[in-house]
């Protein structure tokens, strides 16, 4: 057995244990709480979680193994979800006051599979308010930690999901990426994220934000646990209209496939301008100087639309939340305002006093965009400017395989540095956002440290629905150096 | 660039959004700032093209219209403010 202590193992070795007979779910479930307590205090990435109801699972799943049949490679394994993915009897807050009671009354589509899985549910994890944000400082529930320098941000939105895995409180977690809040956060947390194709994972039971970009994905310490994890959540579902009817391969066995012809790299050069630390833009160099002495051919490409991606994406996110949100009116559930003597009252003020200010702020904006006189200018504009931001990586795609970006402009920054000017926050999504607006799968990577010992994540771009290729394109690099693995000094 | 018109009242009554006077006067700014960002939207050329709305090569999904199992009427009025005989309880709507 690994030397490393349970909670700081892989998924893989976790898996290898538990089929061995070497560990037990309980025994696993018992220490990844005792970790999750240990250090909660100054992480403060759970916004819940039931002890009772996961040791309730792991007993389940050991007495699966015990008779014979356990239900997957996964089964016994504790997992963590971003507090919007919903399971059923549980709380779902979006780390929203408008939420603050709610408790889910069915699972998730993902939240099934899981389940059918064997996988333990532990916790609900932070974010910034219904995945608003860059740093998980917008949550009405807690200021979420970054666990390899606590006075500084775990990223957002999906900071809890991140920091939580960072920190050794669960082996796996899932999250939403709207803009980058999977793989932001991962490389400022120093672990693997991946935002999936567009249609590759159902959005059903994810509260949902702005719908054509929304994708839930997996956190793992490796290219190879995150493989594993979108295994078990990929593939069509009829009960979301979106998700596409494409056959789901063998994506770990995918990491180790042997390759016809070397990896072709593409560099857009429109990533590695102003705006870059110089830290990030080594790491990320020193990266592709590895895939080159793996053989692979590297091309400096361009994606001409790129800097207008933030512009934007602000628009249709804002534009499809300021829609979304609507249903939150405080009259078939989560808060109703004790003021309201009106209907109308009840929808104002219920409103008023269940959202955050950037939440306000995003619906505001986005209520603008879609007003009369200003449709065509804005959402119009916007949705064509998507149009040539996504031809932008079909073009890209027919001469390379995948595309190779720094995931972040910078390290984790400091507690409250950009909170005040959400414009500046927005900027750290620059280099994740086109692939939402393109509906693209990418995956972020840890690939070294600042010299103050800060995550720094490399992001590798693929194909739609190529997600294997992907995968393995990143375990090249991955399984060589496994960063992932470098656990923080709590 | 010119900066756009806001009208903060108007955009709030369309959101159904209580706002207070110090939040109209911040929302006003930072609107201001990202609508200036935004602005650069219109340097694209953009004549011509298609929009997208969204990214995957799906445009119509139909099923057999058949009866299935649904959420109980418990289970939907689980989280209701304020319920009565199985109904949502509203203010009055009309006297």
């Amino acid at each position: 057995m690994s030397d490393t202590p349970l909670h700081f193992q892989t998924v893989a070795e976790l898996s290898t244990s538990l089929a061995a007979g070497s560990l037990t779910s309980v025994a696993l479930t018992e220490a990844i709480i005792a970790r999750t307590l240990a250090v909660e205090d100054r992480v403060q990435a759970f916004n819940s979680h039931d002890r009772e109801s996961a040791l309730e699972q792991a007993r389940a799943s050991d007495a699966r193994r015990a008779a014979g049949r356990p239900l997957s490679p996964l089964d016994g394994i504790p997992i963590g979800l971003k507090d919007v993915i919903a399971v059923r009897d549980q709380p779902l807050t979006a780390s929203s006051r408008i939420l603050a009671n709610f408790v889910s009354p069915y699972d998730a589509t993902v939240t099934t599979r899981l389940r059918d899985a064997g996988m333990v549910f532990w916790g609900r994890l932070n974010l910034d308010e219904f995945a608003m944000g860059s740093s998980t400082e917008n949550s009405a529930t807690r200021i979420t930690a970054n666990p390899h320098d606590l006075t500084r941000i775990p990223g957002g939105s999906s900071g809890g999901s991140a920091a939580s895995l960072a920190a050794g409180q669960v082996p796996a977690t899932l999250g939403s990426d709207t803009g980058g809040s999977i793989r932001q956060p991962a490389a400022l947390c120093g672990v693997v994220g991946l935002k999936p194709t567009y249609g590759r994972v159902s959005r059903y039971g994810l509260v949902a934000y702005a719908s054509s970009l929304d994708q839930i994905g997996p956190f793992g310490r490796t290219v190879e646990d995150v493989a594993m994890l979108l295994q078990a959540i990929a593939g069509a579902d009829d009960r979301d209209s979106t998700s596409f009817d494409t056959p789901v391969p063998d994506y770990r066995a995918a990491l180790s496939a042997p390759r016809a012809r070397p990896w072709r790299i593409g560099i857009p050069r429109e990533y590695f301008g102003a705006g870059l630390d110089p830290a990030v833009a080594s790491a990320v160099q020193t990266a592709i100087a590895h895939y080159q002495a793996l053989g692979a051919e590297i091309r400096e490409i361009s994606l001409p639309h790129t800097e207008y991606a933030l512009a934007a994406y602000y628009i249709i996110a804002t534009a499809e939340a300021s829609s979304n949100l609507a249903r939150f009116d405080g009259v078939r559930y989560g808060h109703r305002s004790a003021e309201a003597e009106s209907l109308l009252d009840v929808y104002f003020k219920s409103r008023a006093e269940g959202f955050g200010s950037e939440v306000k702020l995003r619906i505001i904006l986005g209520t603008y965009v879609l007003s009369s006189g200003y449709y065509d200018a804005y959402y119009g504009r916007a949705q064509k400017v998507r149009t040539l931001i996504r031809e932008d990586f079909i073009r890209a795609f027919g001469e390379v395989d995948v595309v190779l970006t720094p995931t972040a402009p910078t390290a984790a920054f400091k507690r409250g540095e950009k909170s005040a000017d959400p414009l500046a926050m927005y900027l750290a999504d620059i280099y994740t956002i086109g692939v939402n607006l393109a509906g693209l799968p990418a995956i972020s990577v840890p690939c070294g440290f600042t010299a103050a010992g800060l995550p720094i994540g490399l992001q590798l771009i693929g194909r739609p629905f190529a997600e294997a290729d992907l995968l393995a394109a990143a375990h090249a690099y991955d399984h060589a150096h496994a960063w992932g693995k470098r656990t923080p000094n709590l | 660039m010119s900066s756009p018109h806001i009208d903060i009242d108007h955009l709030a009554t369309l959101a159904r959004l209580a706002l207070t006077p110090e939040e109209k006067t911040r929302f006003t700014a930072q609107l201001g700032d990202i609508l200036g960002y935004i602005e650069q939207l219109k340097t694209v050329n953009v004549d011509g093209v298609e929009p997208t709305a969204h990214a995957t090569p799906i445009f119509n999904v139909l099923q057999a219209d058949e009866p299935r199992p649904g959420l109980s009427v418990e289970d939907a009025l689980r989280n209701a403010p304020a319920q009565r005989d199985h109904m949502i309880v509203v203010p009055r709507v009309v006297e």
